[in-house]
């Protein structure tokens, strides 16, 4: 098995996970896409710990770890704005414009 | 020890077609999680990921990290996805009003990420081989080598609580942090 | 000897009598007077004694025989240079060291005088007090051939004694100042203090009571002093320092009475006229200076003139340019219009100044550089030269001019223009001597008549209107009358009185008469000239003779005989000027003992190598008898119209023939000379060129000035409103526009949609890595 197939599987879930992030209106469909991400980055992770140790398998742990938190905290954020705007849009959310 | 690791990794068609077949079902499942419009069927379509991701780990020899994905991501965090779906009254069913304008430019900017990303790995590492020679036990002084045979999960939990042990507990923290975090931005005052 | 080595005593007590008369004249019992007449008389004696020495030095001086060879004539010749220290003259020093050097050829004085300046300023001044005595002994020893005492074929070196000190000291010249004593020198000091003293002793009585008695005194020392300087000059910046300093002098005598406005008129024209010849005493000068390798001394110039280093034609433009000057201070036509005008001036002034010694200054300057006229304008074997021609007009027409005056210093004052032109002539034909000695006796008869006019008017109530306030004076001032007729037999040139001599010889000298051998050219014209003026000459002064002394007192007043501060200077100038023709009786007088003959000659003609050999027209008896004959028919035509009242149909030809009126209106415009001068020339630079220029000031150059100050105000209007406004502001205007604008567009990128910012992030993100792997990885 070359390691370039799992790298490239990572890399395509990668740009999968980047187009969702920039197209999706809702907040929990963000998420969703920065999960694919995430994942893309773990099957890098795992891939290259055969080459160079287990370092890689305890990072993907991390990182798996790192993302349920984040996912709780996210979300309630997103529900936060849900209650004070009553919607999810993220265009919306352009407080910050010049 | 390496022998025990070494024997077992002749790679061969049914795997290679296994992973075939597993990798084109999580490109068209992620397509799927970013192009639905139905918000469920997204995150039932980000199961299907996760559960790849899963069997990936496992082509991969990494047990443990396949067995905490399943519990973790498709147990936990996809559950919260759909109670925050509900909580945010997420529209169910289609609907048309969940991609916003720049769909053209997240398909460039994709492609683009994914061209420079491919192009990259394929010169660095054109034809190597995966091999497992790098799953070892870190050498010890005390002599303390795992002699059970538990195998890699055994190795991964040595490095977690010998080398990483303090990334360990800082996560720990942070989770606990993003427990408490969560909970007051959550609460309803 | 101490006495030529310490002749600068002369000037420098002149010098301080002028301060001390200046600073305390007031308060002395004689008014400062007696301050000036002991300075004066002090001076005679020192000058005295110089003559007494000068006549023992030079019969001591070495001799060389006519026919010596060349190298031995040249060893004697340098060797009578002694008393020339190298320091005072660079050809000498560079003929010294080439005779020290190696034993003399022929060529031996060609080549270090042209390399004199190099090797002169290098030889310092130790060498001069070794060589002098030493030197000038050997050298009379060296010449033992010669020294035999004197036979005709023989002559006697002039030994000139130079005194010098560094006055100005570059690396290209140095110009020094000091006196040089030769018996030129002896006899103008002589002259100037005798006539200085007699005229001190006049001026007691004659400007006695006057306003400015102090001042006169003072600027009478300080004109001494002046002509005593210029007289012993050595170099010839000092001559020109000494030339304006007379000049000055003048002028402040001349406008003595300054309050009266003809009297300072007449100061200026004096100055400012001279000042139009001084323009070619500098250049001339000035041209001597480079041809005779950047050097002021006097004897350089002479003896490279000499020599023949100099080209002739620098020395010939340098004639004419130092011709000018003459002109102006010698009172040469064109530029004598100042001399008549000079009689404002007190009459010893007149008589001192004008007459006698200032006025000589111009012929002395001549006769000092001899060799540059004589070689530059080609005296010698030719018939007519610039100075010439200069000088025979100026006898000739100012005797004319003589004719018509009525004020008797006017006459005597043309009298003067017209000798001076005889001594100019002189010079002018090669007769050195003559004209040497005619201003030696014209000094003593001309300052008598001066003097004597003086007296006359003394008596007149200050007029000097011969015609309408004096005659038959005769018998009432007997001494003035006689020393008067003295004086103007003088004048005239009647055997055996001075001025016989000194004008038979320039005569002789013009080697024009017939029977005259060894002259050195044959001046025809002038001859005829000068002639003609002696006959004039004679005829006026015998008609001022009429006027004054005799007839009828047509006067106010009683006229007396003066006092004797007035009447002894007369009788003692009226007797040098009868007998002091015996200084230069002529050599062809061999029943005369032979120490009597040419003693003039002997003594002040320098002999050597800075004086060109020029030759002397012998006695010529024919030429005595028809100049005496000219001089008695002047006086005789003279005579007959006045006393004897003949040619009756001449008297008042000019109020009837038109004619006759048109000359006489010639002779009293004085040839429209001032007219000229000032209506003319004057008139017309004060007049159409002064418009001119001011016109070209004010329209050309004030407008070229404006123009400029309004083509840059034009220019700062263009780039203000061009390049300021538009390109400068523009640019100023354009970035800020330019940030605002781009602003305003990129503005728009921050839209505060979080994903637009995600995806340019993960764009750009995606481009660097791409441009990262490309070209770098």
């Amino acid at each position: 098995m070359l390691l370039n197939q799992f790298l490239l599987l990572a890399a395509v879930l990668f740009s999968v996970g980047v187009y969702g992030v920039i197209v999706r209106k809702n907040g929990v469909l963000v998420l969703m896409s920065v999960e694919l991400i995430l994942n893309a980055v773990n099957i890098n992770l795992i891939a290259f710990s055969t080459f160079w140790g287990l370092s890689g398998q305890v990072f993907a742990l991390f990182v798996i770890a790192v993302a349920a938190a984040e996912v709780g905290v996210g979300l309630a954020i997103v529900l936060l704005i849900y209650r004070n705007r009553r919607s999810v849009d993220i265009d919306q959310l352009d407080e910050l414009k010049g | 020890m390496s022998a025990i690791f070494a024997a077992a990794t002749t790679f061969d068609v049914p795997a290679n077609v296994a992973f075939g077949i597993l990798s084109v079902l999580m490109v068209v499942a992620a397509i799927r999680v970013v192009t639905t419009r139905n918000v469920v069927h997204a995150a039932l379509w980000l199961v299907v990921v996760l559960g790849g991701n899963a069997v990936v780990y496992l082509i991969l020899q990494a047990e443990f990290l396949a067995m905490t994905q399943l519990l973790v991501y498709i147990g936990a965090i996809v559950v919260l996805f759909l109670f925050g779906t509900m909580l945010t009254r997420a529209p169910l069913g289609e609907s048309d009003d969940l991609d916003n304008s720049q769909r053209f430019l997240g398909a460039v900017v994709g492609v683009l990420l994914l061209g420079v990303i491919g192009y990259a790995v394929a010169r660095t590492w054109g034809t190597d081989r995966l091999d497992f020679a790098a799953y070892e036990l870190p050498p010890r002084v005390d002599g303390l080598v795992a002699a059970s045979g538990n195998g890699r999960t055994q190795a991964l939990a040595n490095t977690i609580f010998s080398d990483y042990l303090i990334p360990f507990e800082v996560i720990s923290v942070l989770l606990t942090g993003a427990l408490v975090g969560a909970i007051v931005l959550a609460r309803r005052d | 000897m101490w006495f030529f080595t310490h002749v600068w005593i002369m000037p420098a007590l002149m010098a301080a009598s002028f301060v001390l008369i200046l600073l305390f004249g007031k308060r002395l019992p004689f008014k400062g007077a007696e301050v000036g007449i002991t300075a004066v008389a002090i001076c005679l004696v020192f000058a005295g004694a110089t003559a007494f020495n000068w006549f023992t030095w030079s019969a001591d001086s070495p001799k060389l025989a006519e026919n010596a060879p060349e190298a031995q004539a040249e060893a004697a010749e340098v060797g009578a240079l002694s008393e020339v220290p190298n320091q005072c003259s660079n050809v000498v020093s560079g003929l010294r060291s080439s005779e020290s050097e190696g034993e003399s050829s022929a060529s031996g004085a060609e080549a270090p005088a042209g390399e004199a300046p190099t090797s002169g300023t290098s030889t310092t001044e130790g060498a001069a007090p070794a060589i002098g005595p030493g030197v000038g002994e050997s050298a009379s020893a060296a010449v033992p051939a010669a020294a035999t005492s004197g036979g005709s074929g023989e002559e006697t070196l002039t030994r000139p004694i130079v005194r010098c000190a560094s006055w100005i000291d570059t690396n290209e010249a140095l110009v020094t100042w000091g006196t040089q004593i030769d018996g030129l020198a002896v006899m103008m000091l002589v002259i100037v203090t005798i006539i200085s003293l007699l005229v001190h002793i006049f001026s007691t009585d004659y400007v006695h009571g006057d306003r400015r008695y102090t001042h006169y005194f003072a600027f009478l020392s300080l004109f001494t002093g002046s002509m005593l300087f210029f007289v012993l000059s050595q170099s010839t910046l000092q001559m020109i320092v000494g030339w304006e300093l007379v000049g000055v002098c003048s002028f402040a005598l001349i406008g003595h009475w300054w309050e009266e406005k003809p009297n300072s008129d007449a100061a200026l024209k004096a100055f400012l006229t001279n000042r139009v010849g001084d323009v070619g005493l500098l250049v001339g000068m000035i041209i001597l200076f480079f041809a005779a390798g950047r050097s002021f001394s006097i004897l350089d110039i002479n003896i490279l003139a000499q020599e023949g280093e100099i080209r002739h034609g620098v020395l010939l433009v340098a004639s004419l340019c130092l011709i000018t000057a003459v002109m102006s201070k010698s009172g040469q036509f064109i530029l004598h219009t100042w001399l008549p005008d000079a009689m404002a001036g007190p009459t010893p002034v007149s008589a001192l100044i004008h007459a006698a010694t200032m006025v000589v200054a111009g012929i002395y300057m001549v006769a000092r550089l001899y060799p540059v006229f004589f070689d530059g304008l080609a005296i010698s074997g030719s018939s007519v030269n610039a100075l010439a021609v200069v000088g025979a007009v100026t006898a000739l027409f100012g005797a004319l001019l003589a004719f018509v005056q009525k004020d008797i210093k006017k006459v005597l004052a043309y009298s003067t223009v017209s000798q001076l032109g005889f001594m100019v002539t002189s010079l002018a034909v090669g007769a050195w001597t003559a004209a040497m000695f005619h201003l030696f006796t014209h000094a003593f008869f001309k300052a008598c008549l001066f003097l004597g006019a003086g007296s006359l008017s003394h008596a007149c109530h200050h007029s000097f209107n011969m015609v309408d306030d004096m005659g038959g004076l005769r018998k009432i001032m007997p001494r003035t009358f006689a020393t008067y007729l003295v004086g103007t037999l003088a004048l005239a040139g009647i055997f055996p009185l001075s001025g016989f001599w000194s004008k038979d010889e320039i005569l002789t000298g013009t080697g024009s008469f017939p029977g005259s051998d060894g002259a050195n050219g044959s001046y025809h014209v002038m001859m005829v000239m000068l002639l003609i003026a002696a006959f004039c000459t004679a005829a006026y002064m015998t008609r001022t003779i009429w006027y004054a002394f005799f007839g009828e007192f047509r006067g106010h007043g009683h006229p007396h005989e003066s006092g004797p501060r007035i009447t002894v200077p007369l009788i003692i100038l009226a007797t040098l000027g009868a007998v002091v023709g015996i200084a230069n009786l002529p050599a062809e007088f061999d029943f005369l003992p032979e120490g009597v003959l040419t003693r003039f000659e002997k003594f002040v003609e320098p002999v050597g190598l800075y004086f060109p050999a020029i030759t002397h027209a012998s006695f010529n008896p024919a030429l005595a008898v028809v100049s005496v004959v000219v001089a008695l028919s002047g006086m005789l035509v003279s005579y007959l119209y006045f006393w004897k009242g003949a040619f009756k149909p001449l008297q008042g030809l000019s109020e009837r023939n038109a004619l006759a009126r048109r000359g006489k209106a010639i002779l009293i415009n004085k040839y429209g000379f001032d007219w000229l001068y000032t209506t003319v020339i004057v008139g017309f630079v004060k007049g159409p060129l002064a418009r001119a220029t001011y016109w070209f000031n004010q329209t050309v150059l004030d407008g070229i000035v404006n123009g400029v100050g309004k083509g840059g105000v034009r220019a700062g209007q263009f780039v203000y409103d061009n390049i300021d406004q538009t390109v400068v502001d523009g640019a100023v205007n354009g970035a800020g526009a330019a940030a605002s604008g781009s602003g305003g567009v990129l503005r728009h990128l921050q839209t505060g949609r979080i994903q637009q910012y995600t995806a340019l992030f993960f764009a750009a993100a995606a481009i660097l890595a791409g441009v990262f792997i490309l070209f770098v990885g």
